[in-house]
């Protein structure tokens, strides 16, 4: 497909008029460029820069013994091990189970299918310590799976206990990502136009035959782009791995924030910071070597291609995938609504009321205002990550451009840098004219905008670049100029995944914890700090009310979510 | 230019491209003005608390942990009576406050910093955080707790860390209390202990001093051989431990580090409240840490960040502390709550060690504690 699209490049630059045409649109996302590279700078490189140089030339002289010795340090080699295999495993199995799950929720059509495709997206920005409390309630010994077993064979009967294991890590990520393939992939197969595959279908390949020659290879650039997510966000996994994992297993991020946080010892957490960042940069090299296939197709409306689930193949898969979510996306989150209601007689409203009693002694500010707070700084965040995200994707859609390409990836790096890096690199860097943020509302934002906005250029961009060239030139041809083009082409395509991506930026703004905690004012907590202070308190009511607090983030995201996605199904998802 | 792409042209593609061009493109500007009001309103937010009054009042940022809290009139008053807006802003954990503050010396993001506890007083005052400043209520202070002569930090709260029991459990049991460190490597005890990280948790690292003060630096590593061979499970962080570890709250260790406020907590925050607390504390395995506040070095407002301290040792803020952060008030006037009078128990003479003991080693103690306990 690559070939065909550069013929047609050849064939355009032929025609003189339409070359100075093609020129502005070069010339007008160069400009685009601008954008996220000043965000990027500004908001990433420097910080992060000013914090590992800290580190790396403590007095002004390079610390090579430190360097030397950290990078020499067995204990070093082990973390980074272990960090690189079990984000590999964790990718491996979310895509592994994801994936259909993404197929059921884009091509079969069922009742519930648009609510369901929005809630498989909750998981994914609770917070991890609320989360992996229900996971240590469900794999420990007092698990439902025990209690039924020792209610069958009596009380010798053997039991499960995951806790503290490499499965209750790998289980806890495919929990938290599961949404990031069923968005990103199932984003681009309802776009899909079924005739291709009814077309192999009719020349007489099998399902599997269909999937792996003609579907797979479509959807490519979204399956490489999930599981680079994926594997950034599993790579740089912290309260996962800490809670479950138990205090014997380490990732690299885990000994940053502890080099940092706890020890401050800035020339190990440099050494750490750059091994990570090379390991992802490595990463995302190879993601790019992969997905550089570009899939020039056709694409249709949504609601063109689901169909319903009407043979026993389909069936049988859909229920199978149902299945699923409810077991792993759904249990953990149902043990914090039980925990949201229960009371020590029964069942009861109290931990919502107290929520909502004017005089709570429990937080800074009444509870309502860190619901308030959250929304807002999410809305802002969300904003931000639209204007960068949406800039860098237009201009990338060439993919062959060197400059698009180094964008693309460096607003990968956010999510593959630590927390801690990041939040102490706004501290050191960001505290003198012109920009001296010191205590600013806007940090919390932008540390926010920073983690959503790779998650905008990889909905937005894989759409962006598989709109077949032949309509904008068929449209050049008829006349229309480079921007009424791209009105018309690009824009009605890329709407919707703009939307898409608003959708999935506001829920991680409203997740997000690791930078928050470092910027967020006392005064004005977001949920999740809220419910982290409210767990660092002794006493029943507070674990009830940190439960009833979580409770309710993931309805407000639950219906966030909703909201957006009918919005786009209403309006601007018609093609 | 006659030719232009119309509803009415013959479609090219499989695409419907142009149809429902004009509702959407009049959606994507309304949601483009949702945002934008909304930034907007984000904007106001940060302003609304700028209400002029008579004189501009002095600003004074106060960096904090993100377990600080205090009643929010209680804070409106104290500015409205002395022309100050008091700004605290939270930044991670207690360690991290102290590192975020020494990177920023040059260029202090706060004139105050509030939070920093016994384990970390060292490091703090070898960077040179604070300038000196002499409340006029530091007789009100418990003399024990002014552990600086040069007055650069001032004592706030105090807090133990100790082991909690779940009374109930062992009374089902029939097994009696432990009273002291020795008991949790008795067989009797086999499983039953949980504890945090100290490389990760406050308290676990104050429960790792305890047990150097209590066994002397020669004998700590192996109490804690012995506890790890006696099936001590170690947690993350204490809410890990509290409520997931600990038999009160649904998991299978009766013993658990906490804090010597958790048994009253209990109580206050049961509804009903019951007679006894439903948690004991172990006297004998208490270890005290103070937390101190201290003028940032290079604050502009050092007469109104004096005027924050003066704050948080007056009585109205002392007497919250018990039930807004789960610590003891450090003044000799201020009256604990009732359930704090009734159920929280204050040892005499708790476990202690020198807080520039604690810096010389703390390093060290957390790098063998790992060796001894994890590896």
């Amino acid at each position: 497909m690559d070939q065909r699209l550069d013929l047609d490049r050849v064939a355009v630059t032929m025609t003189p008029t339409r070359h100075g045409r093609a020129s502005t649109v070069r010339f007008a996302r160069v400009w685009l460029l601008v954008i996220p590279v000043v965000f990027l700078s500004a908001f990433f490189f420097y910080p992060v820069a000013s914090i590992v140089g800290l580190g790396l030339w403590p007095d002004g002289r390079f610390a090579f013994d430190r360097v030397a010795a950290t990078v020499s340090d067995p204990t070093v080699a082990r973390v980074a091990w272990f960090t690189l295999w079990q984000a590999a495993a964790s990718t491996g199995l979310t895509l592994l189970i994801a994936l259909p799950g993404a197929y059921v929720l884009a091509r079969l059509d069922f009742p519930g299918r648009r609510v369901i495709r929005s809630l498989v997206t909750v998981p994914f920005v609770m917070p991890t310590v609320v989360v992996a409390s229900a996971f240590l309630a469900l794999l420990g010994p007092r698990s439902p799976i025990n209690a039924t077993s020792v209610a069958l064979f009596g009380s010798g009967a053997p039991t499960i206990d995951l806790r503290r294991t490499v499965a209750a890590i790998l289980i806890a990520h495919v929990f938290f990502n599961y949404a990031v393939v069923v968005r990103t992939v199932g984003g681009l197969w309802e776009h899909l136009d079924p005739r291709l595959e009814d077309a192999a279908r009719l020349m007489g390949a099998t399902r599997w035959r269909t999937f792996r020659e003609v579907t797979l290879p479509l959807l490519a650039p979204a399956v490489w782009s999930s599981a680079a997510i994926v594997f950034l966000f599993t790579f740089t996994s912290f309260g996962v791995v800490l809670i479950l994992g138990g205090p014997t297993r380490a990732t690299i991020e885990v000994e940053i924030h502890r080099a940092t946080a706890q020890l401050l010892d800035l020339p190990l957490a440099s050494v750490l910071a750059l091994l990570q960042l090379v390991a992802v940069v490595a990463a995302l090299a190879v993601y790019g070597t992969l997905s550089r296939r570009v899939t020039g197709q056709r694409l249709v409306a949504a609601d063109h291609a689901p169909r319903r689930a009407d043979d026993r193949a389909s069936k049988i898969l859909l229920r199978a995938n149902l299945a699923v979510m409810a077991v792993l996306l759904a249990t953990p989150l149902l043990v914090l609504v039980e925990r949201s209601f229960a009371m020590p007689d029964g069942w009861g409203l109290d931990h919502y009321r107290a929520l909502f009693a004017p005089a709570s002694t429990v937080l800074a500010v009444a509870p309502w205002q860190a619901i308030r707070n959250s929304l807002i700084f999410a809305a802002a965040a969300t904003l931000m990550a639209l204007v960068v995200g949406t800039a860098a994707s237009l201009a990338a859609t060439d993919a062959r451009s060197l400059g698009a390409r180094i964008v693309d990836r460096g607003l990968m790096l956010p999510l593959g840098t630590s927390a801690v890096t990041i939040g102490f690199g706004f501290l050191v860097a960001l505290n003198r004219p012109p920009l001296d943020l010191r205590g600013s509302l806007l940090l919390v934002p932008i540390a926010q905008a920073l983690v959503a906005t790779p998650f905008v250029v990889r909905t937005v961009l894989p759409v962006l670049r598989s709109i077949d060239q032949r309509l904008r030139d068929a449209a050049g041809t008829l006349g229309a100029s480079p921007a009424k083009v791209w009105q018309e082409i690009d824009l009605p395509i890329i709407g919707r995944a703009v939307l898409v991506a608003a959708g999935f930026s506001f829920a991680i703004a409203l997740g997000e914890f690791g930078a928050t905690v470092f910027v967020a004012r006392a005064q004005m907590p977001t949920m999740p700090v809220a419910i982290f202070r409210l767990l660092g308190r002794p006493g029943v009511t507070h674990f009830g009310q940190a439960m009833a607090m979580s409770t309710l983030l993931m309805v407000i995201t639950a219906a966030a979510i909703v909201v957006i996605d009918r919005v786009r199904v209403g309006q601007i998802g018609r093609f | 230019m006659a030719i232009r792409m119309t509803r009415t042209q013959p479609q090219t593609s499989a695409v419907p491209i142009a149809r429902a061009r004009r509702p959407r493109s009049l959606t994507t500007q309304r949601w483009v003005a949702a945002l934008a009001i909304v930034s907007m309103a984000i904007a106001a937010c940060g302003d609304a608390s700028d209400d002029a009054t008579d004189s501009e009042p002095t600003t004074v940022r106060v960096l904090t942990h993100d377990s600080f809290d205090v009643d929010a009139d209680l804070v409106a008053a104290y500015e409205h009576a002395h022309n100050l807006r008091i700004e605290f802003i939270a930044m991670g954990d207690a360690g991290s406050v102290v590192n975020q503050a020494i990177l920023t010396r040059n260029a202090p993001q706060g004139d105050v910093l509030f939070g920093v506890d016994t384990t970390f007083l060292s490091r703090a005052i070898d960077a040179e955080l604070f300038v000196s400043y002499r409340s006029p209520r530091l007789d009100a202070i418990d003399t024990r707790y002014l552990v600086d002569d040069e007055y650069r930090v001032t004592p706030i709260d105090v807090g133990d860390v100790c082991l909690n029991v779940d009374v109930g459990w062992f009374d089902d049991a029939g097994l009696p209390l432990p009273t002291d460190l020795d008991d949790l490597t008795d067989d009797a005890y086999r499983g039953l202990t949980a504890v945090m990280n100290p490389a990760t948790s406050s308290p676990g690292l104050a429960f790792l001093l305890a047990t150097v003060d209590r066994f002397g630096q020669d004998g700590w590593l192996d109490f804690w051989a012995s506890l790890r061979a006696n099936d001590v499970v170690v947690t993350d962080g204490w809410s890990e431990t509290y409520y997931d570890e600990f038999t009160l709250h649904g998991g299978d260790r009766p013993i658990v580090v906490s804090y010597a406020s958790s048994p009253p907590a209990e109580v206050f925050f049961a509804d009903p409240q019951p007679d006894v607390a439903p948690s004991a504390v172990i006297e004998a395995s208490c270890f005290r840490q103070v937390e101190f506040a201290g003028i940032l070095a290079g604050t502009e407002v050092e007469e109104a960040a004096g005027s924050v301290i003066d704050f948080l040792l007056s009585v109205k803020f002392q007497e919250g502390v018990p039930l807004t952060m789960f610590v003891f008030p450090v003044v000799n006037d201020a009256q604990l709550p009732d359930v704090f009078a009734r159920h929280a128990v204050v040892p005499d003479s708790p476990l202690e060690l020198d807080p520039w003991v604690i810096g010389e080693h703390r390093d060290q103690w957390i790098n063998d504690w790992t060796s001894t306990v994890l590896r």
